[in-house]
């Protein structure tokens, strides 16, 4: 009998580790850590996208990069056990106050709003900062009359601020709506991982949504699908490409080419 | 009618069969039993109140949960004059776990749509247990833009454990299908009425949950995440759902100290299940009562305080 070898899925929630060589989480190939930061984290035997922190996105997208509404900060609106200390401590990984950092933003000749989200601080996931961040970027779009991209990486709403996390989803893509009256383009880029409540809120609704190679989108978690239906799960579901192929994705962009294409997305919205 | 008890409700239960055995005896005029009956039914009453006043988060997601709890179809049957269902996404399929249609509440044409869990076995598989796929979804989308289109008022009854967590819906966009129906229904020019009536589980809740004014039935809840979820995240035991319940703040009064819905409409003594149709007629009133407070205001500012009102919701602090 053959043993069936599955396709390891990369869920870890670790960042790089420091060191000289990095093992690739999908293929175990040895990379050189400084020649894999040259090639923007991408394992260069099997194309694998490591997780990269928000920071990193800054700098491999745009030219310049102006922090904005860096002064928001989370509450335990519950008083949620342990949440406090939780994000003291993601707080300290990271120095962000929460999951996403939104700036004024430079790519090319261009001038837009960008938003990405921090998959490091825990899990990327919307509560009320978040949530409150999409919606002033969104709003500062609309103001500047530049395009809003938004670079998502989330498990989700978070757990911790309860139902205020899930009003997020609605104040979000309510608020898109005023986006799309002042004809403002918006491009959502998916990176590993993008589901649950930001995949069903503004991740899902850009005027143009890609996504990076074999990042896992959807809506529930693969562990909850199998747990439901009770069968295996078909092979690459839910990673980027199963998307594009079931038409819900306008294109899959390697990290390498992430730049160059927005840039020539944006030239054509401009001219 | 046989019934059903939850757990907490057996001193309800030994009682009601008590005061039942009594009336026996005094139809068949064994004995004058009247006395006696009378000072049973006074300590039902405080029994009762006393377990429904003090139920915890976790009694109530039980009652939420109640089989014998109305559904859409009752509602439907109680409150409206005539339906007509609408069917189908116009694409795929038609979802019976979402229900839409046309009806006549007291005369005025209102567009309904609902999740339905179904009642017998057999439905509640036809129905997926009021768990929607992204057909429904769009189902709803579709029907809704149909009654914005006319400036029909559009009430939607929210009751599903969650959408679906299937390989079917993941291939249909049930992300993007929710995603799609929030940002739409933040502005569909005219009045919507969201109630949430049994549960109101996380995004499948929120795919027909936007609108002008939202409330929930005295003993449903409205949260991010299952508290089975919950618990099975947090401390790796789904059977600490009771402790997850109480964490995450979900019950009616809490929704709405937090600003999530605007009102909490009573319920019978006990839960809706044990007197739907008092129960039905408590939401009927409400439900005219709002859909002539909001028929009369402007639709542009109908989206405009629609949008607001989103907006406004979380917590945060600002600091340096």
């Amino acid at each position: 009998m053959f043993l069936r070898r599955k396709k390891p899925r990369p869920v870890t929630k670790k960042e790089i580790p420091d060191g000289l060589w990095v093992k690739c989480d999908s293929c175990g190939e040895i990379l050189y850590r400084k020649e894999l930061a040259r090639k923007l984290w991408v394992c260069e035997r099997c194309g694998y996208h490591f997780k990269i922190d928000s920071r990193k996105y800054i700098s491999i997208l745009t030219d310049e990069f102006k922090e904005i509404f860096a002064e928001l900060t989370p509450t335990n609106p519950l008083d949620f056990q342990d949440y406090s200390e939780k994000l003291e401590k993601d707080r300290k990984k990271t120095s962000l106050n929460d999951a996403a950092i939104s700036g004024e933003a430079k790519i090319g000749k261009h001038r837009i709003i960008l938003c990405a989200m921090e998959f490091f601080f825990r899990g990327g996931s919307m509560g009320s900062v978040v949530g409150e961040k999409v919606k002033l970027s969104i709003n500062h779009a609309i103001k500047r009359k530049v395009p809003l991209v938004i670079v998502c990486a989330s498990g989700g709403a978070r757990m911790q601020e309860g139902i205020l996390s899930l009003m997020q989803m609605a104040k979000t893509s309510a608020t898109l709506n005023l986006l799309s009256d002042a004809k403002i383009p918006y491009i959502s880029i998916l990176t590993n991982p993008t589901t649950a409540g930001v995949m069903a809120s503004y991740a899902s609704l850009g005027d143009l949504v890609i996504a990076e190679p074999g990042a896992l989108i959807g809506f529930a978690g693969p562990r909850v699908i199998m747990d439901t239906v009770k069968e295996e799960l078909p092979p690459g579901f839910q990673t980027a490409e199963f998307l594009l192929e079931h038409g819900l994705l306008d294109a899959v962009v390697p990290r390498v080419e992430l730049k160059d294409k927005l840039i020539s997305i944006l030239d054509f919205f401009k001219s | 009618m046989p019934r059903t008890f939850l757990p907490f409700e057996k001193p309800i239960a030994e009682l009601e069969r008590k005061i039942e055995d009594l009336r026996t005896l005094q139809e068949e005029g064994v004995a004058d039993l009247r006395d006696e009956i009378v000072s049973l039914e006074n300590k039902l009453k405080l029994i009762q109140d006393n377990i429904y006043g003090n139920l915890t988060p976790w009694q109530r997601i039980q009652l939420a949960r109640h089989p014998k709890r109305p559904y859409f179809m009752d509602y439907i049957s109680y409150i409206t004059d005539e339906f007509f269902e609408i069917h189908g996404d116009g694409c795929f399929r038609d979802d019976p776990a979402i229900v839409c249609g046309f009806g006549k509440i007291n005369g005025r044409s209102v567009v309904l749509m609902g999740h339905e869990k179904g009642r017998s076995t057999k439905e509640k598989i036809k129905r997926n247990f009021g768990m929607a796929h992204p057909e429904g979804y769009r189902k709803a989308l579709k029907v809704a833009k149909l009654a914005s289109k006319f400036g029909k008022p559009i009430v939607s009854l929210v009751d599903t454990p969650g959408a679906y967590p299937g390989i079917g819906a993941e291939e249909r966009g049930q992300a993007q299908a929710i995603a799609i129906n929030i940002k739409e229904f933040a502005y569909l020019p005219t009045p919507i009425i969201v109630i949430i009536t049994g549960e109101g589980g996380s995004g499948g809740a929120l795919g027909i949950g936007v609108g002008d004014t939202v409330v929930i039935m005295q003993y449903a809840y409205y949260s991010v995440i299952s508290p089975e979820g919950c618990a099975s995240i947090l401390w790796r035991d789904a059977s600490k759902a009771p402790e997850a319940a109480e964490a995450l703040k979900i019950t009616a009064q809490d929704l709405l100290e937090l600003g999530v819905v605007d009102k909490i409409i009573p319920e019978p003594s006990g839960g809706a299940h044990r007197k739907p149709a008092e129960a039905a007629s408590i939401l009927k009133e409400f439900i005219i009562n709002e859909i002539d407070k909001l028929s009369v205001v402007p639709a542009e500012n109908l989206i405009k305080a629609r949008i607001e009102k989103f907006q406004k919701m979380g917590t945060i602090k600002s600091s340096p």
